[in-house]
């Protein structure tokens, strides 16, 4: 078949080993820490606690990192997740229990809320050329303002109105939390739709080489606007599973989530600089996270000091990544 | 006397591609050496590891009788040594005068001394630039100008040029070849890697032949010639190099441009090419040809004028919208533009009509695959597999690919910039009978090129654009060197050209 000829292979060790490091480091941290855990405390390998873990995860950066993920893999960063969240929480127990919507039509006004947030920043970022940062952070005050105005800045309880929200958000699916299944299930779904369409195929080639996709007949501003509406939808959703859990809408909710939810993606080996990350990985990245900071609640280590150890897993993540970029050379 | 530079036993192992193995090569004081062989041969990567810039896997490296290790390419540079790449490796976004002192800049710049000494270097290559333009918007050609400008800089001792005419028109490459024998009476070695042979016997006092990473032979030039060389580089004896033109049927128009416009750049441009033709596009670099493709393709704007396709108006605000009216632009920066450098051959090939391995959006990887595997075979790619990335290709074979995507998309009307940049000679004639085989089939086909050999053997007619315009056309009785570069020099080219010598 293939008349491309093909130079006789003797593989040299170090760089497979690179490679090997940059496919399955993620895997290999999460294992190791997992069983440097269960060692180090009783408490840690218990269902419960487990359970606990990726309810947590599911409810924080799990979703939304589905949704950075596709806007890194751009070139582009969304710091606005959080207050979206916080807009999708507040709104979600405003419309059930002051508006007196039933729960479906509730959710996908919600959802259609976090996406109408995402096409504002990412028609900025893909039409007018703006840098993603910046559109993002200002998003990410507009949004937050907006979840306070809705709230008159005081958490909205739902209330029997929106009993089956409550039921889902503390309910149990053969043994494991019903927000976690659903985050499992977008993260499946977000990794069919990066590796095996050509969304995801072009996606990532625009992160790669946005001139030549370009060049291709490609409609690249298309693509980096759905980016950004999917991470808009997707925190949306994040919103309504954190109000879910408790039965509240809060505008505090999601306050500082955009640093779980970019350092769970680079922890999953993603590059900033476009082109180059994975599904997969992203989720053992949101799942590392929660294991870290349950063993430091586990731990009692402080929640100011937790802040200080987030900010050092991040830069050696990124270490980690540009020591293999490096050597790859 | 003992060798500048002398390279022994090298050999370099990538993932699984064995680039060198063992390769010899030295290089005298005040000698032009020439480096010759196919797209793949491993010319560049012998080269980057006398820059320092890959450590070999075995093999000795010795400069002036002193075995050396390099522990990079500022070790190299501080040693004498200069590469210009043949990708070309400035930051855009910095002036002229920043890159040609990279690496050497002071901590506090005085930008008016650090133009006026780049003008210097540049004035002494005959080049009219402004040191203080971002090196981004210069043209590739000046660009490459730069890169010499920076080596000159360095006071280099060993000069190595990685195919630099590639990328320049001939008067532009002549004033290279000037310069080259210039610093080798200075007594510099110079290394010349090209595939334009006749430059190599213009210039060289020895040639080295490399095939699939290994030395063949180094012969002295004046014992040699041209067939000869070919032979021994591809390892056959080569039929001719342009495939013949009959068979041809130039049938209705499928472009009609009128009268477009584009600042100074593009200045009431008209031309028509039929279905089954190939038009060449000729002239010097910078005379506004690369423009007018881009905006036939959508990728500009036009300020005035009108584009017909089979006799409809077409209205391009995009490339997407050419590629839907299903013209394909094969650009002249291929690194920028044509591929994407860390995605598989296999993705790079079907980009522009990813549609053709899609059912619902989601992608037949097991197709694609067939897609590229019977592309890269017409086309002679050279490649360990389609799943190798396009950046561990040589940089002929990479061209192939930028060329592979758009033979793919199936193109009414195909523009090729500078089609064989870099390419060797025989995927050149590979490529020739690709474009002529596209004509059969009644394409139309428009190709710019600063190869004038290379126009006259696969055109039909050759459009010469001066200055923004078009200012002639030839056809194939008066495809000569002369009738067109008397084209091409207007008056006021000729005026600027002498201006700046
Ligand atoms: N970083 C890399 N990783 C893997 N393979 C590589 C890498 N760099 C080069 N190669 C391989 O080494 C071989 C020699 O490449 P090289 O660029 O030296 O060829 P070349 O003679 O300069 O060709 P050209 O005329 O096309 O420029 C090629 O088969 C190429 O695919
Ligand atoms: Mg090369």
């Amino acid at each position: 078949m293939s008349n491309i000829s093909a130079s006789a292979a003797t593989p040299s060790f170090t760089p497979r080993l690179v490679e090997a490091v940059r496919q399955y480091g993620t895997l290999g941290i999460f294992l190791v820490l997992v069983i440097v855990a269960s060692f180090w405390s009783d408490a840690f390998l218990t269902e419960r606690n487990l359970m606990n873990v990726v309810r947590q995860v599911a409810s924080g950066a799990g979703i939304m990192a589905v949704g950075m993920l596709f806007v890194v893999l751009t070139r582009g960063i969304d710091l606005s997740v959080g207050s979206i969240a916080a807009v999708g929480s507040v709104l979600c127990a405003y419309l059930v229990a002051v508006q007196g919507y039933s729960v479906p039509v509730t959710i996908l006004l919600v959802i259609l809320a976090g996406s109408a947030c995402g096409m504002v920043t990412g028609f900025f970022v893909a039409y007018m050329r703006l840098p993603s940062f910046v559109i993002s952070l200002a998003m990410m005050a507009i949004a937050r303002g907006i979840s306070l105005i809705i709230s008159a800045g005081r958490p909205i309880t739902m209330g029997s109105p929106g009993a089956s929200l409550v039921d889902f958000g503390s309910g149990f699916f053969l043994g494991i939390p019903q927000p976690a299944i659903l985050m499992l299930i977008i993260f499946a779904i977000g990794g069919v739709v990066l590796t095996y369409t050509s969304f995801g195929r072009l996606v990532t080639a625009i992160g790669s080489n946005e001139e030549a996709v370009r060049l291709s007949g490609v409609p690249v501003e298309r693509y980096v606007l759905s980016v950004y509406v999917i991470s808009g939808a997707l925190a949306a959703i994040a919103g309504i599973v954190a109000a879910s859990r408790t039965g509240i809408g809060t505008p505090q909710v999601g306050v500082g989530a955009e640093l779980d939810v970019i350092a769970a993606v680079v922890i999953g080996g993603a590059s900033l600089m476009g082109g180059r990350g994975g599904m997969f990985n992203t989720l053992l990245g949101a799942l590392i996270l929660g294991i870290i900071t349950n063993i430091m609640n586990l731990a009692g280590v402080p929640g100011y000091h937790q802040n200080v150890y987030l900010g050092l897993i991040i830069i050696l993540a990124m270490l980690i990544q540009f020591v293999t970029a490096r050597s790859r050379r | 006397m003992t060798d500048l530079v002398s390279l022994t036993g090298i050999r370099k192992n990538f993932l699984g591609v064995h680039a060198l193995k063992g390769v010899d090569f030295n290089l005298k004081a005040g000698e032009v050496h020439a480096l010759v062989g196919e797209n793949g041969a491993g010319k560049s990567t012998l080269m980057r590891v006398l820059a320092g810039e890959i450590a070999p896997t075995s093999g000795t490296i010795t400069l002036d009788g002193e075995v050396t290790q390099l522990s990079g390419p500022r070790d190299a540079t501080s040693r004498g040594i200069s590469v210009i790449h043949q990708e070309l490796a400035l930051a855009p976004d910095l002036t002229v005068a920043e890159n040609i002192f990279l690496g050497r800049l002071p901590g506090v710049v005085n930008h008016a001394a650090l133009r006026k000494a780049a003008s210097a270097i540049l004035n002494r290559l005959g080049f009219d630039i402004d040191p203080g333009a971002e090196a981004g918007t210069l043209t590739v050609a000046h660009q490459q100008v730069v890169e010499i400008a920076k080596a000159l800089s360095n006071n280099a001792r060993v000069i190595v040029f990685d195919e630099p005419t590639a990328v320049l028109a001939n008067s532009d490459a002549e004033r290279l070849l000037a310069i080259i024998r210039e610093l080798r009476a200075a007594g510099a070695g110079v290394v010349y890697i090209s595939h334009r042979l006749n430059e190599v016997f213009d210039l060289s006092d020895r040639i080295t032949i490399m095939k699939d990473g290994s030395h063949v032979e180094t012969v002295e030039t004046a014992a040699t010639d041209v067939d000869t060389v070919i032979a021994r580089m591809v390892g056959r004896q080569m039929s001719a190099l342009f495939p013949p033109k009959e068979g041809r049927a130039p049938g209705d128009v499928v472009v009609d441009v009128r009268n477009i416009n584009r600042g100074r750049k593009v200045r009431n441009v008209s031309f028509t090419v039929r279905a089954g033709e190939v038009v060449g596009l000729g002239g010097l670099v910078g005379s506004g040809r690369t423009e007018v493709a881009r905006l036939i393709f959508g990728a500009d704007r036009m300020d005035s004028g009108a584009i017909e396709l089979h006799g409809k108006p077409l209205r391009l605000s995009s490339p997407r919208d050419a590629v839907r009216a299903r013209i394909g632009l094969v650009p002249e920066s291929r690194k920028e533009q044509g591929v994407i450098l860390e995605a598989p051959i296999r993705v790079n090939t079907t980009l522009a009509k990813i549609r053709s391995v899609t059912r619902m959006g989601f992608l037949n990887v097991g197709k694609e695959r067939r897609i590229a595997n019977a592309l890269g075979a017409d086309m002679r790619l050279k490649a360990s597999s389609v799943e190798a990335p396009v950046s561990s290709l040589s940089g002929g074979n990479q061209q192939k690919v930028a060329l592979a995507k758009w033979f793919h998309a199936d193109c009414e009307l195909l523009i090729l910039d500078e089609p064989t940049r870099g390419v060797d000679v025989g995927a050149k004639s590979e490529i020739y009978n690709l474009i002529n085989d596209l004509a059969k089939a009644g394409k139309a086909v428009l190709v710019i090129s600063s190869e004038h050999q290379e126009l006259f053997g696969i055109c039909d007619r050759i459009l010469v654009m001066a200055e923004g315009a078009i200012v002639g056309e030839l056809d194939e009785d008066a495809f000569t060197e002369h009738e067109l570069l008397t084209l091409a020099m207007t008056q006021s080219a000729r005026d600027r050209d002498e201006a700046s010598q």
